[in-house]
């Protein structure tokens, strides 16, 4: 596509108010708790005591005994599953592992693996009816953490899983999923030419998005074989193929509405609730209901992994980097699948090198499957590579912004997976955040240090389809798939009234049902405002050419006769120049209605870069660190809106520093999560943070005609190291395992046991 | 299971109702009276995202016992806003860009203005120390915090 270069702006860069706002801010907004359906039902799941299992019998007869219960299911109401890959957007899934993690067929595989679901008349008895469900499990043994699992007498998760590696299946069944390598250049060579090499390791822990919203979904199945969810979901479309393939039923019955959702940052992709949902209104001929408690997200949805790597990275006296060898485990939860390959890719595409190997493998452990967790894989490999490059820096005695700005990776560099980098803004960011007012800010007093760290992130593109329709007074309406998270309903209006030429507010954009509106995928992948973007800006251009169309008959004209240019149609001779909507509204007065459809695959996104700079100071007696002062600097290709932009990067900075400095899945020997509570797994409040700076680069994208990049994912990936390189330039100790709690410091500078 | 006869002052409006005794104030609201603005985070008190004021209190709804509620009054973010006419805290929400997703809004939106009706010069520190009991993952607080103070300026 072409990019409309050096172009002002009527609307892009404006910074209006939400078009959902107020619903927003009054109440009225309906999550995916907030549907109710006449005659409606409430049904909760009986979840699994142990982290591993056989399940020898289920006896249900009990709470089906109970006079408030209507149905109860287990994995026998499914049907058997295919053994095949279905591609989800932003991450694949196995059929049948979909299915088995949905409710638990011959083995429980976590704690908190689903194993039956209850109706009842109420959410109260419901819960009651689970006690009365019998259970008898064998216990097997468990395995927790990413290396034990590798071992070879590693207890199995599963008795077939003959783990990918690059030379064919493994011989022998393992935990080990798959083994790929990323190779290239000569890594005796690379490393012979190195000065200076720095080796580490590092390990981080399983941590969970953390959205406010549990799941909730509602399902109705009606007599006609018609199914229709209410679900609040990233993606209504991946939903909808979920539940036609682990229900069996045909895709053509099922409607899936996304209701608002309360946060998702790749949790809200898989099903849970939904197909159980579905069985239970099927078995009772009524609505059913289904709404998570706060144990039950943390036990039994996906986190991301937790990791291990090593890291060995050699650079010349001069400062220029020459070769990388790394190791990455990644811990998959309960089924294959980590994002380890996306955090292998990532944590080389910021730097221009020449002779690489890194090998990641994809573990199976007895804790909940992992989702997508903004940027997935990206934040703890960068965690490890920023550490060491920042070691690097020192090492050499270059500022650490200096030595990436001289190893950075630019347009035509080569990326990780072979291709050329399109036009990237890494270095634009570096030399940002050089300049910036904190960088050049002394840092005085105690306990206290700067670090910095940066990062990177593909951006996806993917399907996106929209309709657009003329209103009768001259306005327009915008019909979209994409759930809208962080303000998208305004980023893709705001779009469209630029390529309309009209006003943000005459745009009304509308979020609908699968029945609706084409394919879309997940809101993921930081793609809607770039993708669904590019969708729009391509029905907005039908749309101009649909009216031109039409004005050449009115006009008596040809239709390259008339133009459309800063939201007016004219032609040349100047006799004929009316602004969009009086055009608009004269045409809906005669003929037929306006509107036009487009359905685009956007390739992915060129990447986006993020820089970031932090100010701690450690408490040498309690071991807390203290966030001083943050600043964010991003790539945002052309930021649509910039607040809505800036606040990406706010939350992802602030989800990155609760991960680096508190968050954790804390597990026991008994496999069960001893924190899942929001009291226990803190997330950071207003309380531990400062004002979160942000200074916006705009390196406009070479495949979006406004110049976007995707902004939501990219800023979660810098916060991990940028503190842990403070941490250390504060204490003089490295810190390579997460979270860096008030204990792991006290345990690491003080060696307080 | 016997229901409790329940009466108390809703947003301005008397209501009368029956309940279960096990039923907190959080449920009721929702599951009875279809007032759903108030939203579930955790249903045990560490997320805020229930935050109504009940006799002038800011407290968790989920942490009520909707029989405690009987004789009192209880605002919740239905109730904030004058008529159609914004509350200025839900205005500077909207043009500070102060939600994402927006479903712990309702529950900062309470807390703010329990805040703001008896701290009127509430400065940053004293506002991030307040709204320590609501959890917001999207915008890391910052432009949350802004609209409470730019509200603040406009109320004062």
């Amino acid at each position: 596509m072409v990019l409309e270069k050096e172009r002002t702006y009527q609307v892009i860069g404006t910074r209006p108010v939400r078009p959902d706002g107020v619903d927003k801010v009054t109440g009225r907004a309906q999550y995916g708790a907030d549907i109710r359906l006449p005659g409606m039902l409430f049904g909760k799941v009986l979840r699994s005591p142990h982290a591993h299992a056989r399940v020898r019998r289920i006896d249900t007869s009990k709470a089906l005994a109970h006079p408030d219960v209507r149905a109860v299911v287990t994995s026998a109401d499914l049907p058997e599953p295919e053994d095949r890959v279905q591609e989800l957007g932003e991450g694949a899934a196995n059929l049948r592992e979909l299915s088995s993690n949905v409710l638990a067929r011959e083995k429980v595989l976590y704690r908190g693996h689903a194993v039956a679901a209850v109706a009842a008349t109420n959410a109260h008895a419901a819960q009651e009816a689970l006690a009365l469900i019998e259970v008898e499990y064998e216990p097997l043994p468990a395995v927790l953490d990413v290396r034990d699992a590798m071992r070879e007498d590693a207890p199995l998760l599963h008795e077939n899983l003959r783990g990918k590696t690059p030379e064919g299946p493994r011989a022998a069944p393992s935990n080990i999923a798959a083994h790929t390598c990323f190779n290239f250049g000569d890594l005796e060579q690379g490393f012979a030419e190195a000065d200076v090499v720095v080796e580490r390791e590092f390990r981080t822990k399983m941590v969970h998005q953390g959205y406010i919203e549990p799941h909730a979904s509602t399902a109705l199945w009606n007599a006609d074989g018609q199914l229709t969810v209410w679900t609040c979901t990233q993606g209504s479309f991946p939903v909808r193929e979920q539940l036609a393939q682990v229900l069996g039923h045909p895709i053509s019955r099922i409607k899936v509405v996304p209701t608002e959702i309360g946060g998702g940052f790749g949790g809200k992709i898989p099903v849970y609730l939904e197909p159980l949902a579905a069985l239970l209104s099927r078995a009772t001929g009524k609505p059913v209901k289904m709404q998570m408690d706060r144990a039950e997200v943390f036990e039994a949805t996906g986190p991301t992994s937790g990791t291990w790597s090593k890291v060995k990275l050699g650079a010349k006296n001069d400062g220029t980097l020459v070769a990388c060898e790394a190791t990455l485990a990644y811990e998959a939860g309960a089924y294959p699948g980590s994002p380890v390959t996306a955090g292998a890719m990532t944590m080389i595409a910021p730097y221009r090198l020449e002779h690489v190997r890194i090998d990641a493998y994809d573990v199976v452990v007895n804790k909940p499957k992992v989702s997508a967790y903004r940027a997935p894989g990206a934040p703890a490999a960068a965690f490890a590579m920023e550490q060491v490059v920042d070691e690097l820096a020192e090492r050499l005695g270059i500022d650490p912004l200096r030595f990436r700005l001289e190893n950075a990776a630019h347009e035509g560099s080569r990326t990780p997976w072979g291709a050329p980098h399109p036009r990237i803004g890494h270095e634009e960011c570096l030399e940002a955040a050089l300049s910036s007012a904190h960088y050049n800010a002394p840092l005085e007093g105690a306990n206290r240090g700067r670090g910095v760290a940066s990062g990177y992130w593909f951006n996806a593109g993917l399907r996106s389809s929209v309709t657009v329709t003329v209103m009768p007074d001259g306005t327009v309406s915008l019909i979209e798939g994409s759930t809208d998270i962080g303000g998208t309903r305004a980023s893709l209006a705001m779009q469209l009234a630029e390529t309309l030429g009209i006003a943000y507010e005459d745009v009304k954009p509308t979020v609908v049902d699968t029945d609706s509106v084409g394919y879309n995928d997940v809101t993921g992948g930081s793609r809607v405002t770039y993708g669904s973007g590019m969708a729009v800006y391509e029905a907005g251009r039908k749309l101009i050419d649909e009216i031109r169309t039409r004005l050449s008959k009115h006009w008596q004209r040809p239709v390259e006769e008339i133009a459309h240019a800063d939201g007016r149609f004219r032609t040349a001779d100047g006799q004929h120049d009316e602004p969009f909507k009086e055009v608009c509204r004269q045409l809906m007065t005669r003929g037929e209605g306006i509107s036009a459809s487009a359905s685009v695959n956007a390739r992915g996104g060129a990447g986006a870069f993020a820089v970031h700079i932090v100010d701690v100071e450690v408490d040498p007696e309690t071991g807390k660190t203290t966030v001083l002062r943050y600043t964010a600097v991003q790539d945002a290709g052309k930021a649509v809106h910039p607040s809505y932009v800036e606040g990406q990067m706010q939350g992802g900075v602030v989800q990155g520093i609760g991960w680096a400095l508190n968050e954790e899945y804390y597990y026991g020997d008994s496999g069960r999560m001893a924190n899942a509570s929001f009291l226990d797994y803190r997330m950071p409040t207003a309380l531990d943070v400062p004002m979160i700076e942000t200074i916006i680069v705009e390196v406009p994208s070479p495949t979006h005609p406004y110049g976007v990049r995707g902004v939501g994912e990219v800023p979660i990936v810098p916060p991990l190291a940028a503190i842990a390189n403070a941490v250390y330039r504060a204490t003089g100790v490295r810190q390579t395992e997460l979270p860096m709690s008030p204990r792991r410091i006290l345990e690491t500078t003080l060696g307080v046991e | 299971m016997t229901k409790a006869h329940l009466r108390f002052e809703l947003n301005g409006e008397p209501t009368e109702l029956l309940c279960e005794p096990r039923q907190s104030l959080l449920e009721v609201l929702r599951d009875e009276l279809g007032l759903t603005g108030t939203k579930e985070g955790c249903n045990n008190g560490n997320c805020g995202a229930c935050n109504v004021l009940f006799n002038g209190a800011l407290v968790n709804a989920c942490c009520v016992l909707a029989v405690e509620a009987d004789g009192g009054s209880v605002t919740t973010v239905e109730g904030i806003a004058e008529g159609e006419r914004l509350h200025p805290l839900q205005r500077a929400f909207l043009e500070e860009a102060a939600l994402q997703c927006g479903i712990c809004t309702p529950g900062f939106i309470v807390a703010a203005k329990a805040l703001l009706d008896s701290e009127p010069d509430a400065d940053e520190a004293r506002v991030r120390h307040w709204l320590a009991g609501n959890l917001c993952r999207c915008t890391g607080y910052d432009k949350i915090v802004r609209a409470v103070l730019a509200a603040e300026a406009e109320m004062r």
